[in-house]
């Protein structure tokens, strides 16, 4: 038991965390790791050259660890935002259930330690990119773009869009086309799927200051914005297909989900807003998740089929 | 957010901190996590330095 100097003692020192391992874990940010490791582990599959099997796996935990890290300190500099919106109210610092600067030094943490190891273990060129990717999202889109900016997440959505790269970096030590196109996927699909979720939560982002699309601009704009993303996305979904590094059967279910992805768009820009549920837009959102899922893990398919099919 | 726990010693001074039971069980879920994650990390480590350096990394001249 602790004996503490009574002098040294004030109202902080004076409680004992209730945090628990899983608390640390929410600080990760789970579901979007989840996401970070899928695209990581398809630009690992996709890239030309096969990397040890173990070396592969501790390369993808650095990767996951430091988005997790990444998210801690999102999570940290947020806090006071997180507390007024819904969907973020439950994270661990708005709860009061971890300290603001557990959260903070938790991440500064992870995010040296992840860096290091991917470089020792792959290469450097990815742990430039996974050091820079920390730093994009922490401090770039954390700190400067979400709170000044409604072009927030199309410049912050380079962070998310990142792994793919890292993974094909992991494995050639090289940042190239076929990996850029995987990051450009990524990138042009955050735009819509943000906004589609600011669409039926402007109120909330209203009420927590961070100028979104729909709140700066208008709701209009918004979706003749998301329109024209999702028009790039699905153009640029089949890009593997013509540059030659996927082959046409994913081509196929490309064109197939970037149909979709248009035409969810189309349906929130005719409805203008007209359904006062947000359906056009929750069913786009609802998409969005599908369609990156689907797309990598089509692209997944096609090269494990490439690599080992023949 | 977790109580205060600050306890009054014989003198009514409070120089004591007494966890409670959820902070203990806490406590002991957070050692655990870390205890496992530490064993993960050096059994991986172990594992990647003989795959990254090879056998030849027992060769070296004392």
């Amino acid at each position: 038991m602790a004996l503490v100097e009574r002098e040294h003692i004030d109202e902080r020192a004076g409680r004992l965390s209730e945090a628990t391992a899983g608390d640390f874990i929410g600080l990760l940010k789970p579901r979007v790791m989840s996401l970070v490791v899928f695209t990581a582990f398809v630009g690992m599959v996709l890239a030309p050259a096969t990397p040890n099997p173990l070396l592969a796996v501790i390369s993808m935990i650095a990767i996951a660890v430091g988005a997790g890290a990444a998210g801690a300190l999102n999570m940290w500099y947020d806090a006071d935002i997180d507390a007024v919106m819904s969907r973020t109210a439950k994270r661990p610092v708005p709860l009061g259930r971890i300290e603001p600067g557990e959260a903070l030094g938790f991440g500064l943490f992870l995010s040296v330690f992840s860096v290091v190891i991917l470089g020792l273990l792959a290469n450097w060129m990815a742990a430039g990119l996974l050091a820079f990717t920390i730093f994009f999202y922490a401090v770039v889109y954390t700190m400067w773009l979400k709170r000044s900016t409604p072009q927030n997440i199309v410049i912050g959505g380079a962070a998310g869009a990142l792994p793919p790269m890292i993974g094909w970096a992991a494995v050639t030590g090289t940042v190239t086309l076929e990996s850029f196109v995987l990051f450009l996927i990524i990138f042009l699909w955050t735009p819509p799927h943000f906004w589609a979720l600011a669409l039926f939560k402007t109120d909330e982002y209203g009420r927590a200051g961070v100028p979104m699309m729909p709140n700066v601009a208008g709701k209009a704009h918004t979706r003749r914005q998301i329109f024209a993303y999702a028009v790039l996305v699905a153009v640029c979904g089949v890009l593997p297909t013509v540059l030659g590094f996927a082959g046409l059967a994913y081509g196929i279910v490309a064109a197939a989900l970037g149909g979709g992805f248009v035409w969810y768009s189309w349906r929130v820009l005719r409805d203008g807003g007209a359904d006062k549920n947000a359906q056009p837009e929750k069913a786009l959102f609802g998409f969005s998740l599908v369609y990156l899922f689907a797309i990598f893990a089509a692209l997944l398919c096609d090269g494990l089929i490439a690599r080992f099919g023949g | 957010m977790p109580e205060d726990n600050r306890k009054p010693n014989d003198n009514g001074d409070s120089d004591r901190i007494k966890p409670t039971k959820a902070q203990l069980n806490a406590r002991r879920n957070r050692s655990i996590a870390i205890a496992v994650a530490l064993a993960i990390f050096v059994i991986l480590l172990y594992l990647a330095s003989i795959m990254k350096l090879g056998p030849a990394v027992f060769d070296r001249a004392m």
